[in-house]
């Protein structure tokens, strides 16, 4: 059977790891390649790692410090960040990561995906879809870490990232940034509705439990999450943490079958 | 010594990790020395079908890769698209494969009795030996590995075939004709199982 992907989200500026509420206050909760090692024997089904600095500031990826972390993954390694040209996804496939993220790129030429999937391969190229609600409620998506808005609608965003050749939609909740609080699931639901490729959520899980109804409302979904595995407990003390194989295996009791798609 | 081909396409380094961690002599190979010297050989593979002919063809390695394979007979492990260019050909795209194993590369069907396949196929699925030797010594029972493909080899033969995997449907996950073999998912990307798989191999 194959299985919903419960994935650590780690996000990284100039050089460090940290963790963000509401995309802002960034706090450094320590170094990317130690929570790898740490992630390695924690036995992870994926890993997101994401620059947040590197579209802002116009910067190139660190191709060092992404090196260094695809030669450590013994899971798969997705990157985003600063990422807006198909010799850059080449490169960066070439060096061991699996998945290339876009997100602003992407939205403002969705040709860059469909031009980058037909040299590394769709499944190798992930758009995401940063999302605020505005006042009605409609999910808009944001573009340069959630400082630019655009005039689309995630249905219709994901939509075209996928009619383009993304092979995953990672969509992720600006608003639930950080707050631990549950994933938005409508917002979820909406994205799965209006594409079949794989839908990877991430925003706003606090919890297992917020996972497990996760994959229990949508089957074949991949679980993202930032806070949940690098912070324990009340104070927020930094500890990585990730569920064991028999704690995973319980959060998708119930899923028997490899029907894509929402049940 | 392993031979891991290094033509820019796959993570030759992450493989390379592995074999260093159990001890085993690996190294990136980019040169025909480098094959000529090597007992075995692993030939990594992502992106698209014809990306990754394209720079195989164009690295100038194939006359000692077929020479290794074809004539000396040493063992090779394609993995992934690595596996998929062992046949001969794919809907992916235009470039004729190796052709070593009879078979074709076909997409997944994107639909099957009535049930929507999520394309790609992404994340980690239980693989089926049909011969628990060799290759997938001691990796039978609860093995997982990890996949990220939309197409899937149709071997001509099922003699050829090493291991099954069921998405919407059974499909080849190993092949394997000889001395020649590969597998579809990852198993550098795939913790404790692809570690003792690689394993395996240095062991043919």
């Amino acid at each position: 059977m194959l299985r919903p992907r419960v994935i650590p989200c780690l996000l990284v500026q100039n050089g460090g790891l940290v963790k963000t509420v509401g995309f802002a206050k960034p706090k450094y909760v320590g170094d990317p390649i130690n929570a790898v090692r740490i992630f390695n024997e924690k036995a992870v089904d994926e890993i997101f790692i994401a620059d947040i600095d590197a579209s802002v500031l116009n910067k190139e990826p660190d191709y060092d410090l992404i090196k260094k972390l695809a030669i450590e993954c013994r899971m798969p390694l997705c990157y985003g960040g600063g990422v807006r040209s198909v010799e850059q996804a080449e490169r960066l496939v070439s060096m061991g990561v699996e998945k290339v993220a876009l997100s602003s790129a992407a939205l403002a030429d969705p040709t860059l995906v469909t031009r980058m999937a037909n040299v590394v391969g769709g499944q190798s190229v992930v758009t995401v879809l940063d999302v605020r609600r505005d006042k009605s409620g409609a999910p808009v998506v944001w573009t340069h870490n959630g400082q630019r808005r655009t005039d689309q609608l995630v249905s219709d965003a994901a939509k075209l990232m996928a009619e383009s050749g993304a092979g995953e939609i990672i969509v992720n909740s600006i608003d639930n940034d950080g707050a631990m609080q549950g994933y938005d699931l409508p917002l979820v639901a909406e994205v799965l509705a209006a594409v079949s490729v794989p839908v990877t959520a991430l925003g706003g899980a606090g919890s297992l439990a917020h996972i497990k109804t996760l994959i229990e409302r949508f089957g074949l979904i991949g679980a993202a999450a930032g806070s949940l595995f690098v912070f324990k407990g009340v104070y927020r003390a930094v500890l990585i943490n990730y569920p064991s194989r028999v704690e995973k295996d319980a959060l998708m009791a119930g899923l028997a079958s490899n029907e894509g798609g929402p049940p | 010594m392993i031979a891991i081909i290094d033509y820019g396409v796959g993570n030759v380094a992450a493989i390379g990790n592995i074999y260093k961690r159990l001890d085993i002599p690996a190294s990136l190979v980019g040169t025909a020395a480098g094959l000529a010297a090597a007992d075995r050989i692993v030939l990594p593979g992502v992106g698209s079908f014809d990306w990754a002919m394209g720079r195989l063809n164009r690295s100038g390695l194939r006359p000692a890769l077929e020479r290794a394979v074809l004539e000396e007979r040493k063992p090779i492990l394609g993995i992934c698209v690595g596996m998929q260019m062992l046949a001969r050909g794919s809907e992916e795209g235009r470039s004729p494969g190796f052709g070593w194993i009879d078979g074709h590369v076909k997409r997944f069907e994107p639909q099957r009795g009535g049930k929507r396949t999520q394309l790609p196929h992404m994340g980690w699925n239980d693989v089926q030996p049909v011969d628990s030797a060799d290759l997938f010594a001691d990796l039978a029972g609860d093995v997982r590995f990890y996949f990220l493909h939309s197409y899937h080899f149709e071997a001509a033969d099922s003699v050829n075939v090493l291991a099954v995997t069921d998405y919407n449907g059974r499909f080849v996950s190993g092949v394997r004709s000889g001395n020649i073999l590969g597998v579809q998912f990852h198993p550098e990307k795939s913790h404790l199982w692809g570690v003792k798989l690689l394993k395996n191999f240095a062991g043919l």
